[in-house]
């Protein structure tokens, strides 16, 4: 499965400038950002995001006592148009693919989406089979 | 008003006889029924003719909640399970609860200590009591129903919660009388003003409040909200239930119905005993007890004792507000919470660290727990879900556990502070003196 990427998470408690502290500590590690996003309820955040090195991410922020861990996501690539991800997602929902999550930001004509589903394997067959552009992980890290 | 005049207001001296008179039988009698008693006694070296005057209670062993633990379920009963009428109970250090068994005369003196109660605040058989403590294992709800009864009141048998019918019924059977937590009564005060009910179309004129600490600010508060005379009444299961001591209308000490429970003042590090007037901890022994009667039971609840005639005609001692505990049991909304409960029950959960702080605060009028708590490095999910699953699941095993609800907050891996020596583990904001 040499599509899958691993993405870096994070559990944040609700507090000032705990996510300042993790920028912090990345940037001196001279780790990059290429996509974060941060899902929240009144008590916790968790942070997703997919970063230069996500293994050197995860283990710096660790001995730093941050709740990080990596997750296996997919990256795709369709045009930035409209009724583009809808197509891609009713491939995946007629195929019974359920999604935990997802978060997609736009890149000159392209639209770059991450997303978690609860099976990888299937996902990724389903995906290649209709011809969706899957972007290696190495891409990803430093898009 | 006084229920039993010739007792509660009977001469000093021929009080400390009766006292007398009842600790020698008493040694005797649990000497040769209390088999945990007579080994404790003669691994001390002890005969019941040892004990001749109330001063050879020093000599006697102390019991703690320890050995009731030990002995659960009836392994403190001094008579045959044939000869106990009720069995009460009230939570213990690691989820059993602490048990203890009454005979019919148990549950007659218990009522009869309650009749002191009442009648003390002021209450006839023309009035109607809304008893609004759980009726249970808990001894609050019957023990108050009883003690009413007894005076010819009216009972309305409510139990403890649902404060809106409280409120309703309240205000149509014309309560006069009420029986709760002082936390619940503040509570109410503010319910019934949010419910639009006028104050004065009630009846209410009196408050038996108990089963908590709580402070002259919170009477002061309670008196004013409801336009009641808000009386202590203090008590614990191991000793009786409700009645063990109340206040009378001078509102100025809490008097124990010493002539069945005698009271001690101990220094709860050195165990010595204490003078008059002097703070330590509570310590009872049963004078008149069948079913369950303890030796030298240590209440941890840090008081002083104050003897002499009150202006009320008594002459039976007089007890301070309850200051604190000298051990680490937290009272919340009535209902006894040891840390070690909340431990073991985050022992038993593989998901999280052995770490916890538990913040107590008391917001418009309820005791509120928090327990923050570490969720160990490999079971953080990156899924929403699966972390509130997880805060689910040990708040229902508290709530299993200790019969209340607690705000459970999720930290992050070593947030919660590591200590080498005792760890401070409960913050309690709440402030009774």
């Amino acid at each position: 499965m040499k599509m899958v990427a691993k993405q870096l998470s994070i559990f944040l408690e609700n507090r000032q400038g705990r996510l300042m502290e993790v920028t912090r500590v990345l940037a001196e590690e001279n780790i990059n950002f290429s996509a974060l996003c941060i899902a929240e309820n009144n008590e916790f955040g968790i942070l997703r995001g997919i970063v230069s090195d996500p293994q050197k991410a995860c283990d710096v922020l660790k001995k730093k006592n941050f709740a990080a861990s990596l997750t296996d996501v997919l990256g795709i690539s369709c045009p930035n148009k409209p009724g583009m991800l809808s197509l891609i997602l009713k491939k995946l929902a007629d195929s019974g693919i359920f999604i935990e999550y997802m978060y997609s930001f736009a890149l000159n004509h392209a639209t770059i989406t991450v997303i978690r589903p609860n099976d990888l394997k299937k996902c990724i067959e389903v995906l290649q089979r209709n011809e969706v552009e899957l972007i290696d992980p190495e891409s990803m890290y430093n898009l | 008003m006084i229920w039993n005049e010739s007792i509660e207001c009977m001469d000093g001296g021929a009080l400390r006889k009766i006292q007398t008179i009842r600790l020698r039988k008493m040694v005797e009698y649990v000497y040769h029924n209390t088999p945990f008693y007579r080994k404790k006694m003669q691994e001390l070296g002890l005969s019941p003719q040892d004990i001749e005057t109330l001063e050879d209670i020093h000599k006697l062993p102390f019991t703690t909640k320890t050995d009731l633990r030990d002995n659960y379920p009836f392994g403190l009963f001094a008579v045959p399970m044939s000869q106990i009428t009720r069995i009460h109970g009230s939570s213990g250090t690691t989820g059993k609860p602490t048990v203890v068994g009454y005979t019919r005369k148990d549950i007659n003196l218990w009522t009869e200590c309650l009749s002191r109660c009442f009648t003390a605040y002021g209450a006839t058989k023309d009035d109607i009591f809304q008893i609004a403590y759980g009726y249970g294992l808990f001894t609050g709800g019957l023990g108050a129903h009883y003690g009413a009864e007894n005076i010819g009141a009216s009972v309305i048998p409510l139990s403890s919660g649902n404060t809106e019918k409280q409120i309703h019924l309240m205000h149509d059977f014309g309560t006069t009388v009420l029986c709760c937590t002082p936390s619940y009564a503040l509570f109410m005060a503010d319910a019934i003003k949010d419910m639009g009910i006028d104050r004065d179309s009630l009846k209410l004129r009196a408050g038996a409040f108990g089963a908590e600490p709580w402070t002259e600010n919170m009477r002061r508060e309670i008196e004013e909200k409801l336009a009641i005379k808000a009386y202590d009444i203090y008590g614990l299961s191991e000793i009786s239930g409700p009645g063990v001591g109340f206040e009378c209308e001078c509102q100025n000490g809490t008097h124990l119905n010493e002539d069945h429970f005698y009271p001690e003042i101990i220094d709860p590090v050195t165990l010595e005993p204490l003078g008059e007037g002097q703070k330590g901890e509570l310590v009872f022994t049963h004078l008149t007890k069948e079913g369950m009667p303890l030796l030298r039971y240590r209440t941890k609840d840090l008081t002083s004792l104050h003897y002499g005639k009150c202006s009320c005609g008594r002459t039976l001692v007089k007890m301070d507000r309850i200051l604190g505990r000298s051990d680490d049991m937290l009272i919340i909304r009535g209902i006894n919470v040891f840390p070690t409960q909340i431990e073991s029950v985050i022992l038993d959960l593989q998901e999280f660290e052995p770490h916890y702080l538990l913040t107590v605060d008391r917001i418009n009028n309820t005791d509120r727990m928090e327990l923050k708590v570490e969720v160990k490095p490999e079971f953080y999910s990156d899924e929403i879900n699966k972390m509130l699953a997880l805060k689910k699941r040990i708040g229902d095993k508290l709530q299993n556990v200790l019969g209340l609800g607690v705000d459970i907050k999720l930290a992050e891996p070593r947030s919660i502070e590591r200590s080498t020596g005792k760890a401070k583990r409960v913050i309690d904001n709440r402030k009774f003196n």
